[in-house]
């Protein structure tokens, strides 16, 4: 049993045929982690008597001939923004550095039950803010492809320790690329669900109305897994939906659909080598029958600036709740503070790392007084024709193709200097989360030895349609 | 470019407290994002809807019922607390 060989499936198969325990997968993982982690620094914390607790936990259910959910026994990544019960949660800030979490987040509850076993927590831009995973307050993680490259943002922990064999799959989450940009650059298969298509309930919120949680595995199968067990209503997300609005795929081959191609996705600022990759992927799925259709999405210049209005926005006021009082890092205690305010200043001021602050002042500029107008409500009108761009793309077409990374993952360090052009990296990413439509990215060819993605668009609560096309792609690519 | 006086006055309503350094940097910053926010301005969205959320939502109600919270989770909760006696959160005094 070598863990580069494993998927959730075969994992399944080999502990039903008694191949081997989910004790001794995990201990392969624990081991694996041991020796390779140094070199990327995909977790920030291993959590080995609870993956051994869980994992002894399966083989007991297994020996006592109970029936086992395909999840069982599955060692798995959780980003370190998700909440999970008695470990520390910090979302990769130092404001949270000692913070243990009470509970577990929905989704975790529900991998809980279908006895998912959990390696660890993983590295991330300070609460989801970044598309390098330089701004975690704690450390850099590398991509396992080439190691003087970012793994993308803000899931890079999650996605390099898939990439790099350090756990079958893992959980990240999505606001404007976070799942699939890293995904793309590490070379794995990664989703951003439906908004709504799974519950919010215990991720350590950045921007409401367009964070989701997402599946990072090595191929579309594993995902959809993944994603089956952790959809669904929540009483604790008002915004979740019921599992019924979930719609099947009835496409039976590439010949049965109409693959619209938007032009604006393939134009100046995205590098050639992104470019080619992915229309060779698109001429390969013409050749096997698909119709490729052109699909304006006119407003898509517009998106980036409309993001980076909105989510900001939406920042400044969840972030709020940092003030030093209930939980997290604070300042009550410093002799030299006497009032509240200076309490609030001093704990925000110094708990919260550069990028953080430029976001909640961003925000709290679009959202305050004589500005609310020209910045925040102006780009939540924008976000309206971005959205109807989808509407009418759909009517003619069943999916989109596009990169998801408009370059090949880029060096350290070279975007941290300037904000705005970190913020270019998600120029693809960001319209689908405004939109709230779901979104895959899938490995689909190597240059330089650095993966490139293809961006899956589909309607909302088609996840199962993105998957069919999914796997048929994959079978075109490998 | 925006004004120091205006930076200042954004992190105070925001609460946190910015060193010189920062307030210059912050300054050029936000001054560089927000002029590229102005290709906004191209559009005109004086007829058009704000969309807020991506899905349509509505209110949704529940029983106003008190729900026993966990113990074990309310006590985790409140060892989070940095200053507090027993089940009180303390706070900085407030009135005078």
């Amino acid at each position: 049993m070598k863990v580069e060989d494993l998927t959730i499936k075969n994992i399944h198969q080999g502990l039903l045929k008694k191949e081997f325990s989910a004790s001794e997968i995990t201990q392969a993982y624990l081991d694996r982690i041991k020796s390779q982690d140094e070199k990327i620094n995909a977790f920030l914390r291993i959590s080995e008597d609870l993956a051994l607790t869980q994992a002894e936990k399966v083989d007991q259910l297994i020996s006592e001939g109970k029936s086992i959910s395909v999840l069982a026994g599955v060692p798995m990544a959780i980003k370190d923004n998700i909440l999970v019960k008695d470990l520390k949660s910090t979302a990769g800030s130092k404001i949270l550095e000692n913070y243990i979490a009470p509970f577990d987040a929905t989704c975790i509850k529900k991998l809980k039950k279908a006895e998912t076993v959990f390696l660890g927590k993983t590295n991330l831009d300070e609460f989801g803010m970044g598309a390098s995973t330089e701004n975690s307050a704690f450390k850099k993680t590398f991509n396992p492809h080439d190691l003087s490259r970012v793994p993308g943002g803000s899931s890079g922990g999650s996605a390099a320790a898939v990439a790099n064999n350090e756990c079958c799959c893992a959980l990240g989450s999505d606001t404007g690329g976070s799942v699939r940009q890293p995904a793309s650059f590490c070379g794995v298969v990664g989703l951003r669900p439906t908004y709504g298509a799974v519950s919010r309930y215990g991720l350590i919120a950045f921007a409401s109305s367009l964070d989701q949680i997402g599946p990072i595995a090595k191929n579309i199968e594993d995902a959809k897994i993944i994603f089956d067990i952790i959809k669904g209503k929540d009483e604790k997300d008002s915004t979740s939906v019921e599992t019924q609005s979930f719609s099947h795929s009835v496409t039976q081959s590439l010949s049965d659909l109409v693959i619209g191609v938007p032009k604006e996705y393939f134009k100046e600022g995205i590098d050639k080598e992104v470019r080619e990759a992915i229309e060779k992927v698109i001429k390969k799925a013409e050749k096997q029958g698909a119709k490729i259709e052109e699909v304006p999405l006119a407003h898509t210049k517009y998106a980036l600036a409309c993001y980076y209005l909105i989510s900001p926005s939406e920042a400044s006021a969840n972030l709020a709740r940092y003030d030093g009082i209930r939980y997290g890092k604070s300042e009550i205690e410093n002799p030299e503070i006497q009032s509240l305010m200076d309490v609030y200043l001093k704990t925000r001021g110094e708990g919260f790392g550069v990028e953080v602050k430029r976001r909640i002042m961003l925000g709290t500029y679009a959202l305050s007084a004589g500005y609310y107008d020209a910045y925040y409500l102006k780009a939540q009108k924008v976000r309206t024709l971005i959205k109807q761009d989808f509407e009418e793309a759909f009517k003619k077409v069943d999916v989109i193709f596009t990169p998801v990374s408009p370059t090949l993952p880029f060096k350290i360090g070279e975007r941290k200097k300037d904000p705005l052009q970190m913020y270019l990296s998600d120029v693809l990413t960001v319209s689908a989360g405004l939109a709230g439509i779901p979104a895959l990215s899938l490995p689909v060819e190597k240059v330089k030895g650095l993966p490139i993605g293809l961006q899956i668009i589909g309607k909302p609560f088609q996840e199962s349609e993105i998957f069919k096309v999914g796997q048929f792609v994959e079978k075109l690519v490998h | 470019m925006i004004k120091k006086e205006e930076v200042k006055h954004i992190a105070k309503l925001a609460r946190i407290s910015l060193n010189q350094e920062e307030i210059e940097q912050m300054q050029k910053e936000l001054s560089s994002i927000l002029d590229y926010f102005k290709l906004l301005n191209e559009l005109d969205v004086s007829e058009v809807n704000p969309a807020f959320y991506s899905i349509p939502l509505k209110n949704v109600i529940r029983e106003d019922i008190i729900k026993e919270i966990d113990e074990d989770e309310r006590d985790k909760m409140l060892e989070q607390v940095p200053w507090r006696e027993e089940r009180y959160i303390k706070v900085k005094e407030i009135l005078r």
